[in-house]
């Protein structure tokens, strides 16, 4: 696992600490991922999608990959769920016209 | 095929797949180790080589810009796609825009709903440009930058202005933006070649301070070009789509 450098900044966790958080992380993270996959509504999957795509960026920030965590929170946690949407109210409107028509 | 031959087809499958995952496990080098001196050796040299503290950015940018590239050109290919994709088809029709501003605009967002998107979308434009402009100091960059710069966008249309999303973003300034922000890094790196230099070689003066925000040459420069690209390519398909939604009806 990383092991923080022994303490010189106070913004460095101990390594257990780290360790611990990694652990915790990678099990949310997973509980999650099953999470969506069991959703069977579309609108609620896309929720627990995004919450999903919040809980990965956490995982990699503590992986120490701040920057994949930024490009992850925006395009996991709400670029996603925002085209998913936006395709769900497309297909809804078109079944609405459907029924409109007999 | 019978549903017990169906079942013992699919668990010999399972048990080979099971069979090469463990084999293929057994394999992996240990968890956190990194066997390549690759890193290392940049974690040494990048911030002398290129005076961006931020070495993230000066391994996208500038040792590893070529991958960055072709990445970029991924994204403006796709929202390419997607705007060829859901052009207006035969058969379909657009709504006047002032008939379809009623429906367009949908049910009314709620005053809470209103007010918290109004009030983030100046903070998020100014985060978005922010790490759009601070890639050489920190781990930020174009690509991230570029993304929240498009959210501040959605957060327009989330307040419930479809109207002032579409007047703000119209699609031909889009599709320009998108257009200079992809050719201007391919740019950048043929400006190099032009002075007989190796494509992408970071040319331009790279500051006395390392991890100034004047520092850094072509990778500070790079990363605007990503920048703008990426919210410019976001924005296009995220107004593609909710004007398909909203707006493009079947005819009958």
């Amino acid at each position: 696992m990383i092991v923080a450098s022994a303490g010189t900044s106070p913004f460095v966790l101990p390594g257990a600490v780290m360790d611990g958080l990694q652990v915790v992380l990678l099990v949310l993270v997973a509980v999650l991922a099953t999470a969506v996959v069991l959703t069977r509504a579309p609108v609620r999957q896309v929720i627990v999608l995004s919450s999903y795509g919040l809980m990965l960026a956490l995982l990699f920030l503590a992986f120490q990959a701040p920057d994949v965590t930024l490009s992850e929170l925006t395009v996991g946690a709400v670029a996603l769920p925002v085209l998913l949407m936006l395709a769900l109210a497309k297909v809804r409107g078109q079944g609405r016209e459907r029924r409109r028509d007999r | 095929m019978t549903a017990r031959t169906r079942t013992r087809v699919f668990l010999a499958a399972m048990a080979g797949l099971a069979a090469f995952y463990v084999w293929g496990l057994t394999g992996l080098p240990g968890f956190g180790s990194y066997p390549g001196p690759y890193g290392y050796i940049l974690d040494h040299v990048a911030v002398l080589q290129t005076n961006a503290t931020g070495v993230v950015s000066a391994i996208n940018f500038s040792y590893r810009g070529i991958d960055t590239l072709g990445e970029e050109f991924i994204l403006f290919i796709a929202a390419t796609g997607v705007s060829t994709v859901l052009r207006h088809l035969r058969g379909e029709r657009e709504e006047s825009a002032g008939a379809a501003a009623l429906r367009a605009e949908g049910p009314a967002p709620s005053d809470a709903t209103r007010q918290a998107t109004v009030l983030f979308v100046g903070p998020v434009m100014v985060m978005g440009w922010f790490l759009g402009s601070h890639a050489q100091t920190s781990p930020s960059g174009g690509f991230q930058g570029g993304v929240i710069l498009a959210t501040a966008f959605i957060l327009i249309y989330l307040a419930g202005q479809f109207l002032a999303f579409r007047r703000l973003s119209p699609v031909p300034l889009t599709d320009a933006v998108g257009a200079v922000g992809a050719g201007g890094f391919a740019v950048i790196g043929l400006a190099a070649v032009a002075q007989g230099l190796p494509y992408l070689y970071n040319f331009l003066p790279l500051g006395s301070v390392p991890g100034a925000v004047s520092s850094s040459g072509t990778i500070a420069l790079i990363s605007f070009f990503v920048g703008v690209e990426v919210a410019a390519a976001f924005v296009l398909i995220v107004s593609e789509l909710l004007e398909q939604t909203l707006l493009v009806e079947a005819e009958r």
